[in-house]
């Protein structure tokens, strides 16, 4: 007997039947082959979330974004006209890296009034176009206006800056976006500026951590420790299920439940450090005001009292978390080769008024960390016992796992489809 | 001599190394810890949060004293150190031996 209903068809994975029920492949994990066409076929040409406004908070300020994926590097800057623009991360003159500091393969921030290129001292203005050519008269009818920075597809949704690599690319970023986005519109993210990031090197497949988060399956297993041994045991013997799965082209979200409520019901469930700063991994138990009377109808779906978060994962890397004591996680997971990438998650609060706020958003913080850690070195044991192809070829999966058979379906989809239209196109010559 | 919490917290003098501006930092003083010391500054922090936090609450958080900030900053240590002497029985998080999860952004008290 399920705690809450599923869909008539009796499982939420039915409910999608293109999804299937059966056993699963990894081989989409552990083969080089496969991600260098997956950088080609989803990498190099969907929308990636690449940060958020308040990052470039006036005219000059930029950031600088490392997609090795898609094999390549971005400068993202408020311009002159106060825009968020993008541009290819390379000096027209003769493709040095065009904005770094020290490490050329290290991300980096700041603000300027122009861009000038380390190599020969090429400059161009904050909308890209070039402004200065060292020693122009040597060159051989060059004309600056010729040698602009290359430009990225850029739009910003709720304050979320996001980019498309691919110059062909004909899908406005909200078309991409779908229902969640729009029924997430309004929600006041802005309000929500006291941002810590944490960065993980991690040694496994992009699309495995991306499982591991997409299902609360393994939550009362794999932190069975973190909660007061009670707690633990019940939860255990529970089971996990969540309120509600959805589906939108390629987008999945969970909706679930708070297991202790926030605050919590009963202060035995907690730890005594939960308890004395009201906080946990759920967030501050005392949320604060941010103006947002009633939620989004994205949000909640099930309408549900017992309601806690919702995680959407926004195809291929970017997944919003959405908890009930009004604060937000990012996670991004950026490929570096079939069986590594980097993590980031990075917490948003209202800025505290006072200590006592500010050490409640502190205890949320480094409870996400616990477990963060946790995840990461399961991730690994998983790598490499899949690489091992062993004579196990198939894995089920379970209805609280449905995201992961989508996940998965959707980037063979993009691989396959990408490759279908490049066979359709007459190679140029 | 010049003490690094406000007078009423004066206890807390001995575990003022605990006093660590950044998350990163902190959570290698854990590492670094036995779990005697980290027992040994939970018992003597956890039971004064009721009054720190009564004290720091005077305050908005941008014009927090020199010596509140330090407290302020001792107790973000407690959280840190509370989930070896709460729940793991041992400074690091278990089965998390290859894994890292750093800070690279965190805001400033």
């Amino acid at each position: 007997m399920p705690l809450f209903p599923k869909p008539a068809e009796g499982s939420w994975t039915e409910h999608y039947p293109d999804l299937g029920t059966g056993p699963v492949s990894y081989e989409d994990s552990i083969s080089p082959d496969v991600y260098e066409r997956e950088r080609d076929a989803i990498f190099s040409r969907t929308w990636l979330n690449v940060g958020r406004v308040e990052q470039l908070r006036r005219v000059g300020s930029y950031f600088t974004k490392e997609i090795d994926a898609a094999r390549t590097s971005i400068v993202v800057v408020r311009s002159s006209a106060d825009e968020v623009r993008a541009f290819f991360n390379i000096c027209r003159h003769r493709g040095n890296k065009l904005v770094w500091s020290d490490y050329p393969g290290e991300e980096t921030s700041g603000v300027c009034r122009q861009f000038t290129c380390k190599y020969h001292g090429w400059r161009y203005n904050l909308e890209g176009e070039c402004t200065f050519v060292q020693q122009e008269e040597e060159f051989f009818d060059l004309d600056k206006q010729d040698y602009g920075l290359a430009p990225v597809q850029t739009d910003v949704w709720e304050g979320f800056i996001f980019v498309n690599l691919d110059p062909t690319n004909t899908t406005p970023l909200r078309e991409y976006l779908g229902t969640f986005a729009k029924g997430l519109e309004g929600y006041p993210f802005h309000q929500l500026t006291q941002v810590h990031r944490y960065r993980a090197d991690v040694g496994s497949n992009w699309k495995l951590f991306i499982d591991a988060f997409t299902e609360f399956y393994h939550a009362p297993v794999l932190h069975a420790k973190q909660s007061v041994a009670d707690q633990s045991q019940k939860l255990t013997t529970m089971g996990y299920e969540a309120l509600a799965y959805e589906i939108d082209g390629p987008h999945g979200m969970v909706s679930t439940w708070t297991g202790t409520g926030v605050p919590p019901k009963d202060m035995r469930h907690v730890k005594p450090i939960e308890q004395k700063a009201r906080s946990g991994l759920f967030g501050p138990w005392d949320a604060p005001d941010i103006g947002l009377d009633e939620l989004p109808p994205a949000l909640n779906p099930a309408g549900h009292k017992a309601w806690g978060l919702d995680s959407f994962l926004f195809f291929p890397n970017f997944m919003l978390l959405i908890w009930k004591p009004n604060w937000v996680i990012t996670y991004h997971y950026w490929p570096t080769s079939y069986n590594t990438h980097i993590f980031e998650g990075t917490c948003y609060f209202a800025p505290p008024k006072n200590a006592r706020e500010r050490l409640a958003q502190e205890l949320a913080v480094v409870t996400f960390k616990e477990y963060a850690l946790q995840d990461g070195n399961t991730l690994e044991a998983t790598q490499s016992m899949l690489e091992s192809r062993t004579p196990v070829k198939a894995f089920p999966l379970n209805d609280q796992e449905i995201l992961l058979r989508h996940l998965h379906k959707t980037a063979q989809r993009y691989v396959r489809e990408h490759e279908q239209q490049d066979s359709r196109t007459p190679a140029a010559v | 001599m010049p003490t690094t919490f406000p007078a009423a917290f004066a206890d807390l003098e001995p575990f003022a190394d605990w006093a660590i501006p950044t998350e990163r930092a902190r959570f290698a003083k854990r590492l670094s810890s036995t779990m005697d010391e980290l027992q040994a500054f939970y018992d003597a922090a956890f039971p004064r949060m009721d009054d720190a936090l009564a004290y720091l609450e005077q305050f908005s958080m941008d014009e927090l004293p020199e010596d509140a900030t330090h407290l302020l900053w001792l107790y973000c240590g407690l959280m840190t150190a509370s989930f070896p002497v709460e729940v793991w029985r041992q400074p690091r998080v278990p089965d998390s031996g290859a894994s890292s999860f750093d800070a690279v952004l965190e805001p400033a008290i």
